[in-house]
């Protein structure tokens, strides 16, 4: 019993809302079959921003370039179906195994510098990404995109179908898989070190966690995570644009991740549902301007303070820090 | 090839121009604007209106240009960007992407997503050539910003290293703290700033309304540019911003003259080879507080 006293174990533990949440959402798809293209993409943009999050919540790496590793993941999903096999789930893994050697490769450029160093950089990887998509038109389709990808059935027997049931299902699936990944990794001793390299990096290093590689293994697991989002994407749309490597991607995500709540897992899954929802209302709408709204919503949310957006009874006093 | 180099120091003029206010107040309150494009675009939107509408001559809107931004951005500094000077980079960067796309959604909808043009006067447009062969040189209105922008980096200078406000910008660059123990409002230092870079912005916007294309996306098209002047020249003097601002301009001319199918991808892998070689930037200063 006194193991329960450590809070590694406590926060370990799966609660019973949880599973209730997950349940949910696998039946979801039944009960709105209206809808199963909309929870699809929840599903993969919650995929995503938990990736963000397991960067910027936990780690505490502001990056703008994270669209990088989805588009990475799009595009290698998309071009595998089409060239080599049209089976999804080796496509998944090949496009998680690309975004992940990529990732791997630009966790070089974000162990030095300060956080405008940093932004810099993620952003220059995800300009330089596009640019080659767009200038290898031969293989990607330029500034068109990639059409023609078939994809085939899920494990060789699950179609996809119009409605994207399938799709949703499939999406759900791998993201419950990944987040239980990302969950087993923040509980961890290793996640423990992340956050304290969060907090203070100059005493964990003084405390003897090996700061740079820890960054860099974080980083490639995000990156790795992103592909598959961006992975998923591409098999369920059929469909790799320019628009993927797009700045505006980044910034949502990390819009999403905010909403929700950074550094805490399901935060990602909150920010997207209500992201995607909003976004659905606002763009039918004002189809043009739905940015602005976007904008507004922003500087709003950081004026207020974000911490408090969730807790609405602290609207209205004045905080003693804030 | 004088030409391509001609047209680069012009283009790294321009840019210097439009992102050395972003420089100062980088350094001076540690603050990640990347909202810094808008003050521009609202330059280059008051000089094409009013001389679209109101046919008042080009060289009057310049200064009505940099007026214009720099009331926006004092006012804005007061009242919005002040509480954000000591929360963490990430809100910093939220708001000002935030506000970036209520800038580019505000122009889309008042004025439309076209791409202005502006009319140039004739004097402007002729074109003198010197030379001949490969060292042709050939210069239009490239000479009339490289003029107007050298003057304002002199006097920027001037500003900067002769005048008792430049000594306590400096002060309050390096240390912000000692700097207002000293009796210095850096308050208003930091507002004064932050209005005379969203002017020069503005005014570089005006000017260059021709040469990088004036629409609603334009602080986004361009924000990255300008953070590389920022990141790659440093913060802490306004030499580096302009050696970077002019390295860039003539590496993507020349890049996209030559090599035009690697486009802006050369500028892009040298930006991230300098940042990792030397994360603080090419030229610091030793002694100021990072």
């Amino acid at each position: 019993m006194k193991d329960s006293l450590n809070p590694l174990l406590v926060s370990r533990r799966w609660k019973p809302w949880e599973a209730v949440l997950w349940v949910v959402a696998l039946v979801s798809p039944l009960m709105l079959p209206g809808h199963a293209l909309i929870i699809n993409e929840i599903a993969i943009v919650a995929l995503f921003a938990v990736s963000l999050d397991l960067i910027l919540g936990y780690t505490g790496i502001v990056s703008l370039g994270h669209a990088a590793f989805f588009g990475m993941g799009a595009y290698t999903a998309a071009l595998f179906a089409k060239l080599v096999m049209p089976d999804p789930t080796v496509g998944l893994l090949v496009a998680v195994v690309v975004a992940t050697v990529l990732g791997a490769i630009c966790s070089m450029t974000i162990i030095r510098g300060s956080d405008l160093t940093r932004l810099m950089v993620t952003l220059g990887v995800g300009l330089i990404l596009m640019e080659l998509a767009n200038k290898l038109d031969w293989l990607t389709g330029g500034a068109d995109g990639l059409q023609g990808v078939v994809m085939g059935p899920v494990l060789g027997r699950f179609e996809f179908d119009l409605y994207g049931r399938t799709a949703a299902w499939y999406s759900i699936t791998v993201l419950l898989i990944l987040f239980v990944i990302a969950r087993r990794i923040v509980n961890s001793p290793f996640g423990a070190t992340l956050k304290a390299i969060r907090d203070n990096r100059l005493r964990a290093m003084a405390i003897g966690i090996p700061v740079t590689s820890r960054l860099a293994v974080i980083y490639t697991v995000a990156a790795g995570m992103a592909g598959a989002a961006g992975a998923l994407l591409a098999q369920t749309t059929g469909f790799a644009s320019l628009d993927l490597f797009e700045f505006h991607r980044s910034a949502d995500v990390m819009l999403i991740l905010v909403i929700g709540g950074t550094g805490w897992l399901y935060g990602g899954v909150a920010g997207a549902v209500v992201f995607k929802l909003m976004q659905d209302v606002i763009s039918a709408i004002t189809p043009q301007y739905w940015t602005f709204w976007i904008g507004l919503f922003l500087v709003v949310l950081v004026m207020v303070g974000r911490e408090r957006l969730l807790k609405p009874w602290t609207w209205f006093s004045r905080g003693g820090k804030a | 090839m004088l030409t391509i180099l001609f047209d680069g120091v012009a283009y790294g003029m321009l840019l210097f121009i439009l992102a050395v206010g972003l420089a100062v107040t980088m350094g001076l309150m540690n603050f990640i604007n990347l909202a810094h494009g808008a003050f521009a675009m609202v330059g280059g939107y008051i000089t094409v209106l009013l001389m679209q509408r109101a046919g008042i001559p080009f060289l009057v809107c310049l200064p009505l240009a940099f007026l214009g931004a720099a009331l926006l951005g004092g006012l804005l500094e007061r009242t919005l960007y002040r509480p954000l000077y000591h929360k963490p980079h990430l809100d910093q960067v939220l708001f000002s992407i935030g506000l970036t796309f209520m800038a580019v959604a505000s122009a889309d909808y008042f004025i439309g997503s076209t791409q202005q043009i502006v009319q140039l006067p004739e004097w402007l447009k002729g074109r003198t050539e010197i030379g001949e062969g490969a060292w042709m040189l050939g210069m239009g209105h490239c000479l009339f910003i490289i003029a107007v922008c050298a003057a304002l980096t002199v006097g920027l200078q001037y500003v900067l290293a002769k005048t008792r406000f430049g000594s306590r910008l400096r002060a309050s660059v390096d240390d912000q703290r000692v700097a207002a123990g000293l009796g210095i409002n850096v308050n208003v230092v930091f507002l004064s700033t932050f209005a005379m870079g969203s002017g020069l912005a503005g005014l570089g916007g005006a000017l260059g309304a021709e040469v990088l294309g004036l629409d609603p996306t334009f602080p986004l098209k361009f924000m990255i540019y300008f953070l590389i002047v920022v990141a790659v020249g440093g913060t802490s003097s306004i030499t580096g911003p302009l050696l970077a601002a002019l390295l860039l301009g003539i590496a993507d001319v020349a890049g996209k003259y030559y090599i035009p199918k690697l486009g802006a991808f050369i500028v892009y892998c040298l930006m991230i080879a300098i940042l990792i070689w030397r994360p603080q930037g090419l030229f610091v200063r030793q002694g100021g507080k990072s």
